[in-house]
């Protein structure tokens, strides 16, 4: 990592996939009051055992039959849960607030796994729009390809797609992390706020068009950057993190990290730079 | 949002009209104000067919005309006597509905001139003129426009089609896609977006001699390609064109007698999912539309922004 206490004031924000690094003092934290811990709770959750497991056809169902008796399903403590038959059905899999181990046997549609957190879910399949949006935590695995607006306002987790996404991935991404194993389209990283992705095939044009944060690493060539991104210098921590985090992912095996791009904002923004590092997390 | 889907099966023929029932059925939820239809049949390729109308669907709410029925047989006179004077020659006539007729013609002029005089008539459109291309195109979704016009027995190459929600003009047959590539024979276009240069280039194109028949933003890509086309532009040509030309953001196909395409804009804002083997092409605003003929497990993918594909019979 550079040292941010002697390198110039660009390269230490570009270092850091931020604008600005230097604290002032005005760091706000903010603690967990068990006092309030029952606001910290979801409703309809349930403890689950992974070991039970069960399989589902959800050919004759409709989204929300299919959505309903994986919630049933959970609350019988089932962990895991394989879906057979999705055919490309819309809006599978979401709004699941649980650890769970879930495994469609097939493709999903528009927004499959959105609102999500916690599950982790492997899809032997393609998926179509907004896979995962919203996700606040887990992981999202996909065999094949993926639509638009993949991972579209994640706020953590991990979304992996092993093959080529369309338009405007990690469009408004608020963290966590998004792994491309192929190409992908125009608009990726599209004002993006927090978080990483990786992109080992290329990438279409207008890269990180009006992102004001987070960081971008492209294995391939770049169609263009869009307005305020800007290149950075690759790290060794960057190489490390990339390597620990495709290994995991189990994707991209022998990749050579060190001739990826890496991209960040370059535009000063007059409002969000005036925050420290803590409260942009919570500006967010 | 509007709903498009289409295929193309190489090297043999299907019952594409109850193949495309079930792709646009699938995208009913996209509009179904009107659902239309462009079949490439098998034929002898000797007459044409002409698919024309001499009205509105006003049993069904048209928004477009509160007209009586009772004109359509005077204006099937019109178009009768005019045929005759062009020297075309009806080989086979069928009156599917009131306002919706099938022509078998014998003719070999200029088709810009004869869709002129036909079209002369009020009320009247010529909604195809091809050797294999049959536009049928009506309100309602696409089972009902299917069991209307009896498509489903219909077999083919290729078919595109469009489920429509009425956005910018209105719920009639004349504002429905598909529309054809005027004044081209077996040229047929279904889009997916909204185009905001529409006024700029019609003007252009009407200035040129090009005709339109609605106030759809969508009829304008089919006329756009037709005046590249006249000017010696291959199809796909005219498509690439047609990515700078046009403004907004679409998804269209585009079908001739042997062959199908599709471009997206260069902003990626309309969905595709494209399925592609060596004797089938199926391609939806979503897959669930090509799971309605292929429910098996399949490879699909969207083509990225720009992006402008042409498949052959």
């Amino acid at each position: 990592m550079a040292n941010l206490k002697t390198s110039e004031k660009k390269s230490k924000a570009q270092s850091m996939g931020l604008h600005t690094e230097v604290l002032t003092g005005k760091t706000q934290q903010k603690f967990f009051n068990p006092d309030e811990a029952e606001n910290f709770y979801y409703f309809g959750t349930y403890d689950v055992d992974f070991n039970k497991r069960t399989e589902i056809d959800v050919k004759n169902m409709d989204c929300r039959e299919a959505n309903k008796k994986i919630d049933e399903l959970m609350k019988d403590g089932y962990g895991t849960i394989v879906i057979k038959n999705p055919q490309g059905k819309h809006s599978l899999g979401v709004g699941i607030l649980n650890k769970l181990n879930l495994i469609f046997e097939g493709s999903l549609g528009y927004f499959g796994c959105g609102s999500m957190d916690g599950p982790i879910v492997r899809i032997n399949g393609r998926v179509g729009w907004s896979c995962a949006e919203n996700m606040m935590a887990g992981k999202v695995v996909i065999e094949k390809n993926a639509g638009s607006c993949f991972g579209a306002a994640i706020r953590g987790g991990d979304l992996i797609c092993k093959g080529s996404v369309g338009a405007r991935t990690g469009i408004d991404q608020k963290g966590g992390t998004i792994i491309i194993g192929g190409d992908a389209g125009a608009f990726t990283g599209f004002m993006m706020q927090r978080g990483r992705i990786i992109i080992l095939g290329d990438v279409g044009i207008n890269l990180g068009d009006s992102m004001y944060d987070g960081t971008i690493f492209v294995g391939g060539k770049i169609g263009s950057f869009g307005s305020d991104a800007v290149e950075a210098e690759l790290t060794n921590s960057d190489q490390d993190w990339l390597k620990r985090k495709l290994k995991v992912a189990e994707i991209g095996e022998n990749f050579d990290v060190s001739k990826m791009t890496k991209v960040v904002a370059g535009k000063k923004l007059w409002n969000y730079d005036a925050l420290e590092p803590t409260e942009k997390k919570g500006a967010i | 949002m509007c709903g498009i889907a289409g295929l193309i099966h190489r090297g043999n023929t299907s019952n594409v009209g109850f193949e495309l029932q079930g792709m646009l059925q699938a995208l009913k939820h996209r509009g179904e104000d009107s659902t239309g239809y462009a079949l490439y049949g098998k034929t002898d390729g000797q007459n044409f067919i002409m698919r024309f109308k001499v009205g509105e669907n006003v049993a069904e709410g048209s928004s477009s005309v509160k007209e009586d029925v009772s004109v359509y047989d005077e204006r099937k006179k019109i178009v009768d006597s005019y045929l005759s004077e062009l020297g075309a020659k009806v080989i086979k006539e069928d009156r599917i509905l009131p306002y919706s007729l099938r022509y078998e013609i014998q003719y070999d002029k200029d088709l810009m001139e004869f869709s002129q005089k036909i079209e002369s008539v009020e009320g009247v459109e010529i909604l195809s003129m091809g050797k294999s291309l049959e536009v049928i195109k009506d309100l309602g979704n696409a089972e009902v426009v299917c069991n209307r016009y009896n498509l489903d027995k219909v077999v083919g190459t290729h078919a595109i089609g469009h489920a429509r929600m009425a956005t910018e003009s209105g719920v009639d047959i004349k504002s429905a896609h598909p529309f054809w590539g005027y004044p081209f024979s077996d040229v047929s276009v279904v889009h997916n977006g909204q185009l905001t240069n529409y006024w700029n280039n019609r003007r252009v194109l009407e200035n040129k001699g090009m005709r339109f028949m609605s106030e759809c933003d969508s009829e304008l890509i089919a006329v756009y390609l037709a005046e590249k086309m006249r000017n010696g532009a291959t199809l796909e040509e005219g498509m690439k064109e047609s990515l700078v030309g046009l403004d907004g953001v679409f998804t269209y196909f585009v079908a001739t007698k042997d062959s199908l395409g599709m471009a997206k804009d260069t902003m990626a804002a309309k969905p595709l999912v494209l399925y592609e083997s060596d004797d089938l092409v199926a391609m939806g605003s979503e897959e669930i539309a090509i799971r309605s003929i292929l429910p098996q497990e399949i490879e699909t993918y969207d083509p990225f922004d720009g992006e402008v594909k042409v498949w052959q019979i």
